[in-house]
């Protein structure tokens, strides 16, 4: 699992704010840990982070938190249903082939799912494409030829499927870099974070 | 990862403790008295929070660490983790290895003297389980004075008795590291583990496990044990990019003695093992190992199993370990983890098979180095 470096706060403090005291969280694509570590002293949670990374893996043991070393692609199969509060997934579902199934997997493990990614739709990438390239910024920082990235949607498409699907938005934050987009988020925000639940 | 110093724990030697109170046996019965022979370095610290106890695998002994005086290559097996700066630092940590009942390097064991008899215990030597060498271990804690250990690790057997510590003992364990094992072997691995004992088992010069009054030893059913064992203990792709299918000539000889470089390594390993272990310990050593089941008498839940356990988990396994393999290890942090047990897993990528615990892979020595760090002493 990839994952953006340099998570930005402004992402963990509204997962912060999101998920609630003393429960149980997963984070797929834990990274160096730091969303656990977050939460964990922000919100006193119980956590485990899944990374597929060696050196991420060690990083993570240095920073203290439960860290399982496994493949996302290969699912959630060891984890029984609700066994955790929230699943979450920062900065990593673009990077996942199988969309639909890590979304039911984690709405299968959770009791609610916390996924944030950078939207596709934001204005400037509208600009660079309509200029005839592919978009390159803070929140999307690779070239077209060495992005982790393997999907590529906008908030409006990922909200169709979630209607589709029958996942429930329960809540929603969206970003322009490190400021909250009220108006038109689709157009305006750079990332897009999703509280999601069952139906 | 390591900028800092890593150096030997130098000159060390072992010590001994005599029990003379007789220790209950799962297998019905008891030892009568027994000596446990051990090491340790480092220094234990005042609340005597740092110590960390070392278990070995079916061949292992407590020496763990360091030299022999006037012994250059006498490195113990688990030097390249255990010293001042390495991984498990000594500086920080008082680490013991201890060598299991049962075994040839000191502890009382088929080689000893058997009270009743005067004669050594031989096949008489009672069975021993993983969990009657936990509970010798915890009276070595009671001698020295540790109510409780940091950290009990060890891999492959070694892992299951740090397992077992856990269990028998969960309020004596802070964190319990599991190395390339398994929370019971599998069909496999018990049959791999019968053809090693029907070697020896069927070596004339067996005689029934009381060979030493004859003055032999079953070298035949040692040397083809430890043959089986050795190719189990490495991966295809290891013994590939080691041996290939060199030759010892340049031309085929087409006959029965060693032709392939394969066939020398493994001659050579057997009749070295041979030359040091005792063929009984490698009898209960095996069955030690095949009996090991935690979750047996749960009716096969190993997540119940578990449950009574308290400390915290380290979990580690290597891509290429068929005798123990990832899948083996997963299934013990998921039974951990329903526990709601603070658990960590590395699946290590290496060629070199099981025996990968031993050696000093960076990314392993890398996770073990970050995970100690993280025990508070």
């Amino acid at each position: 699992m990839t994952t953006i470096e340099n998570r930005q706060r402004f992402d963990f403090e509204v997962i912060a704010r999101w998920v609630s005291e003393g429960s149980r969280v997963l984070d797929l694509g834990c990274d160096d840990g730091s969303l656990i570590r977050h939460l964990e002293r922000t919100r006193h949670t119980r956590g485990y982070g899944i990374e597929s990374d060696t050196d991420r893996v060690v990083a993570s043991l240095a920073n203290g938190i439960n860290v399982l070393q496994m493949n996302l692609e290969q699912g959630l199969s060891g984890f029984k249903d609700g066994e955790f509060d929230y699943v979450i997934m920062s900065l990593s579902l673009q990077a996942v082939r199988n969309t639909e199934g890590i979304l039911a997997e984690m709405l299968r493990v959770g009791r609610e799912a916390v996924v944030s990614f950078p939207n596709f739709g934001y204005w400037r990438h509208r600009v660079s494409i309509n200029e005839g390239r592919m978009p390159v910024s803070d929140s999307l920082p690779y070239q077209w030829y060495n992005t982790p990235n393997v999907r590529f949607f906008t908030m409006a498409d990922f909200e169709q499927l979630c209607e589709m699907r029958g996942i429930r938005v329960l809540e929603r934050a969206a970003f322009d870099e490190d400021r909250e987009v009220e108006l038109e988020p689709n157009n305006y925000a750079s990332l897009a974070l999703y509280r999601l639940g069952r139906a | 990862m390591s900028t800092e110093n890593q150096g030997s724990v130098g000159i060390v030697s072992a010590q001994t403790a005599h029990f003379s109170e007789p220790l209950p046996l799962r297998a019905g019965g008891s030892l009568p008295a027994y000596d446990l022979v051990y090491e340790t370095y480092g220094t234990l610290n005042a609340d005597r929070s740092n110590a960390v106890l070392v278990c070995h695998a079916l061949s292992g002994s407590h020496h763990v660490a360091g030299l022999y005086e006037g012994k250059p290559k006498s490195a113990g097996w688990w030097d390249n983790l255990v010293g001042p700066g390495k991984p498990l630092d000594t500086d920080k940590f008082f680490v013991i290895g201890v060598n299991n009942l049962g075994g040839c390097f000191g502890s009382t064991g088929p080689m000893s003297l058997n009270p009743a008899t005067g004669k050594p215990w031989g096949a008489a030597f009672p069975f021993v389980t993983v969990e009657d060498w936990v509970d010798s271990h915890a009276r070595l804690m009671d001698r020295l004075g540790i109510q409780q250990l940091a950290a009990v690790l060890g891999g492959s057997l070694g892992g299951m008795q740090a397992l077992a510590w856990t269990l028998r003992y969960p309020e004596r364990v802070r964190h319990g590291m599991v190395i390339a094992a398994a929370p019971k072997l599998s069909t496999e691995n018990i049959a791999f583990n019968e053809v090693a004992r029907q070697a020896i088992l069927t070596d004339p010069e067996f005689h029934g496990g009381n060979f030493y009054e004859r003055g032999v030893v079953p070298v035949r059913g040692l040397r083809l044990a430890r043959m089986i064992g050795h190719i189990t203990y490495l991966s295809d792709d290891a013994m590939n990019d080691k041996f290939g299918r060199k030759l010892r000539h340049d031309t085929p000889q087409y006959h029965f003695d060693v032709e392939f470089e394969i066939e020398s390594y493994l001659r050579y390993q057997g009749d070295k093992f041979a030359g040091f272990f005792d063929a009984n310990t490698y009898l209960l050593t095996t069955k030690a190992l095949d009996y090991f089941d935690p979750a047996w008498e749960y009716g096969g839940d190993l997540e119940a199993a578990l449950a009574r356990a308290s400390a915290d988990f380290f979990v580690a396994s290597f891509s290429t370990d068929w005798r123990f393999s990832p899948k083996r290890s997963q299934e013990l942090v998921f039974a951990l983890l329903h526990n709601g047990r603070r658990v960590s897993y590395a699946e290590i990528d290496s060629e070199a098979g099981h025996d990968s615990f031993l050696l000093d892979n960076p990314q392993y020595h890398a996770a073990m180095r970050a995970y100690f760090k993280n025990i508070e002493v």
